[in-house]
């Protein structure tokens, strides 16, 4: 009995010297999804806060709305590889790369990091045989995330950004809805590791730096040219930008990922892609093609001038299904967002 | 969860080598329970919809090649979207051989049956409708493969779409027959599109009946080939319901079989009959456009041996225009007479053999000013070629030996 006790101590304190086991590559190489995220030990707490070694916060200059979500990025890269710079679109990221993503709300918008509840962790795992999305959801407890594959919907209420109580229902998307956005060709890929969209700053806990340079001192990533030739987003809500580029930047993040010539918009001919210039394809004056009712009995995508008069933003500001666009991930209007195309519409010259 | 783990085993030991069978029975958890089937279905399996009401929330999707997904029947099962929260249809699929067949969706806020970018679709015997009939809140298009290639519309019937009850955009190798679709703005409508056969069908109380048009600005343009015959076009009365700034909220309330830019369209031995505002209406694309390979001239029209009861009694034009005064009633065809428009000029050939054919001979698309209208006992000469029937891949839309 002390013997055993002596063994069960020796162990402890071993492990205790020890570093965390690293994350478990088999787990996500394997052909099915895990049970649980932990499985996977992307994190070293239970409550997926604490990113283990090789996974490296991250954030976008422009990103997606998701219902006033806050979001938290992370991409897991294996032992011995990097990431590829590609100047336009995604990331080169290696077999056994993992994108992380959770979805969380605080109590308050107003408070964004107080009283944070985690919704879901969302997973993008290059497999071998190419990217696979999965999703877990978090318990109320908020000790574990388990997978969900056919979504869910989970009624929220926050005190909104104007003080108000908010109370929606937020949808965890199935694994067919990740791929109706994360989709080119037909293939599933990620949306938002592109050079341009990292080429901003990130508060590491060793001080603030460039993602771009950062991952490019610390190893994982290869290739990048220096920062003053790197493309950029620009930031949607960076007042210091033109309305036009912050503009083009929100729509990128927000439509492109469906509305480009391989996304599951493209037969709608509305290209919203940050490197599309054809005026047509971007909307002016483009009448609309399957809107349906989507088209509020206007004319045009974009009417020169006339927000009001403008399809896109007449979608944007509906939360009807069979309306709204996107037609996935949102069920609020983002009344920033709104503003911000209002503006970018009205001083188009007509 | 038990009994529908209990059901696939028992169909598992049933032994189908062709795959097997996921049973989703009505109940609680349906969208959770139909939907995981439709994730979990591997190539050559059956997601089988039992009889009964189902309410969903959300849109359901369908992302493996190969599977087919029936119902008890179309009076038997029913799939009501009109809780719809989320999602542009009720049913999207984006994978290839995929065959749907035996049941009604009700209600869905969007579209109804989506297809995009897939090849071998079928939608068979199924009914879209939307229950509160002809209102411009409801969905677009009822059955809505875009995209495609080899697609099969058999038995469908599709009533209340705020657009096209039947709509086939961007696809090639089409067959749409055996169909009905009444109450919809549109019927039928083949959207530039390569090779269709559109027979034997029932299109009636639309707004417009059979559509055959071509767009610009779109990934696929050209739209060719494009055969209509033995069809019913009866008594297209509706009232457009078409939310404005969509190409049909143009077509005339009455229109038997409208035809716009398109060529070698080919529409012959139909019942066409009850349409006030036309028979047949052939016009060229009116809006301006800036797609320079866009043709927007309707060409090489063959338009024969139709059966024309009483149509165009109260005759009208696309986008709303009247004919010139004295023109009413009207011959029951009706050309604008366009061989040049947006830069575009072309050898329109057309043989217009059922008549009175009205020409119009607008001097540009839309210019109703400028009309000089003529009427003739027929129009243009013979010696298109018909485009060749459609054919489908072998044992397409089959249910598996």
């Amino acid at each position: 009995m002390r013997r055993l006790a002596a063994i069960v101590l020796a162990a402890l304190s071993l492990g205790l010297a020890r570093p965390q086991p690293p994350v478990a590559l088999d787990l996500l190489l394997a052909e099915g999804p895990a049970p649980n995220l932990a499985d996977y030990r992307l994190f070293t707490d239970a409550g997926g806060r604490r990113p283990n070694g090789r996974v490296t916060p991250y954030a976008l200059n422009t990103p997606l709305f998701s219902d006033y979500a806050e979001k938290s990025r992370y991409l897991f890269l294996p032992p011995g590889t990097q990431a590829r710079y590609v100047a336009t679109g995604v990331l080169d990221l290696p077999v056994g790369a993992t994108l992380v993503k959770t979805f969380a709300y605080p109590a308050d918008l107003r408070r964004p990091t107080e009283r944070v509840r985690f919704i879901e962790t969302r997973l993008l795992i290059h497999k071998a045989a190419g990217w696979v999305a999965l999703t877990y959801v978090w318990n109320a407890d908020q000790t574990e995330a388990v997978l969900k594959r056919a979504g869910a919907r989970l009624p929220i209420s926050v005190t909104g950004t104007d003080g108000q109580p908010l109370s929606f229902d937020y949808a965890v998307p199935n694994v067919n809805q990740c791929k109706e956005c994360h989709s080119v060709s037909g293939v599933l890929e990620p949306i938002g590791p592109k050079a341009r969209n990292l080429n901003g700053s990130f508060p590491y806990v060793t001080g603030t730096e460039n993602q771009l340079a950062h991952w490019t001192r610390a190893g994982l990533l290869a290739g990048a040219p220096p920062l003053a030739k790197a493309p950029r987003t620009p930031v949607w809500t960076d007042a210091g930008e033109s309305v036009d580029a912050r503009a083009r930047a929100y729509l990128d993040a927000n439509c492109a990922h469906c509305h480009n010539p391989q996304g599951h918009a493209s037969n709608s001919g509305l290209f919203l892609q940050w490197e599309e210039t054809e005026p047509a394809a971007r909307g002016v004056r483009k009448r609309p093609v399957a809107a349906g009712r989507g088209s509020g009995d206007l004319g045009f995508d974009i009417a020169p001038g006339r927000p009001e008069d403008s399809i896109l933003l007449y979608r944007m500001k509906s939360r009807e299904p069979g309306v709204m666009m996107p037609e996935l991930g949102r069920a609020l209007v983002h009344k920033e967002g709104v503003a911000l195309i209002e503006d970018y519409l009205r001083q188009m010259p007509p | 969860m038990r009994a529908y783990a209990i059901t696939i085993a028992a169909c598992l030991a049933a032994g189908a080598a062709q795959g097997k069978t996921l049973a989703v029975a009505a109940g609680p958890d349906a969208q959770e329970r139909l939907q995981t089937a439709l994730i979990d279905a591997k190539p050559g399996d059956t997601v089988a919809i039992g009889p009964g009401k189902f309410a969903f929330a959300d849109g359901l999707s369908l992302d493996v090649a190969g599977v087919t997904v029936t119902g008890a029947g179309q009076d038997k099962t029913f799939l009501s979207f009109a809780g719809q929260k989320a999602a542009g249809e009720g049913l999207l699929i984006t994978s290839n051989g995929v065959t749907v067949r035996g049941l009604t969706m009700q209600d869905t806020r969007g579209d109804g049956i989506k297809s995009k970018g897939v090849d071998r679709i079928s939608f068979i015997d199924l009914t879209v409708e939307w229950t509160g009939g002809p209102k411009e809140t409801n969905g677009a298009y009822g059955v809505y493969p875009v995209s495609s290639t080899n697609v099969l519309i058999d038995g469908v019937t599709v009533r209340g779409a705020s657009d096209a009850g039947i709509y086939v955009g961007q696809s090639k190798n089409i067959v749409v027959r055996n169909s009905r679709a009444e109450f919809n703005v549109a019927g039928i409508e083949i959207e530039n599109s390569m090779n269709a056969d559109v027979h034997d069908n029932v299109s009636t109380h639309n707004a417009g009946g059979v559509l055959v048009f071509d767009l610009p600005g779109l990934p696929q343009m050209g739209g060719h080939s494009t055969r209509v015959f033995h069809n019913k076009i009866v008594d297209n009365d509706t009232p457009n319901f078409a939310p404005k700034g969509n190409i049909v909220a143009n077509v005339p309330t009455g229109s038997g079989v409208m035809l716009m830019a398109n060529r070698d369209v080919h529409v012959f031995d139909n019942v066409i009959d009850g349409n006030k505002a036309a028979g047949v209406l052939v016009f060229a694309y009116a809006f301006p456009f800036s797609d320079k390979t866009y043709n927007p001239l309707p060409r090489d029209i063959v338009i024969r041996d139709n059966k024309l009861g009483k149509n165009a009694w109260a005759p009208s034009l696309p986008g709303g225009l009247a004919l010139p005064s004295g023109m009413n009633p009207a011959p029951q065809i009706m050309w604008d007479g366009v061989k040049s428009a947006g830069g575009v000029t072309s050898d329109v050939k057309l043989w217009i053999k059922d008549g009175p054919v009205l020409n119009l001979n607008l001097a540009s698309a839309g210019a109703l000013d400028t009309a000089k209208p003529s009427v003739t006992p027929t129009l243009g000469a013979p010696g298109q070629a018909e485009p060749p029937a459609v054919m489908l891949p072998a044992g397409q839309g089959k249910p598996a030996a």
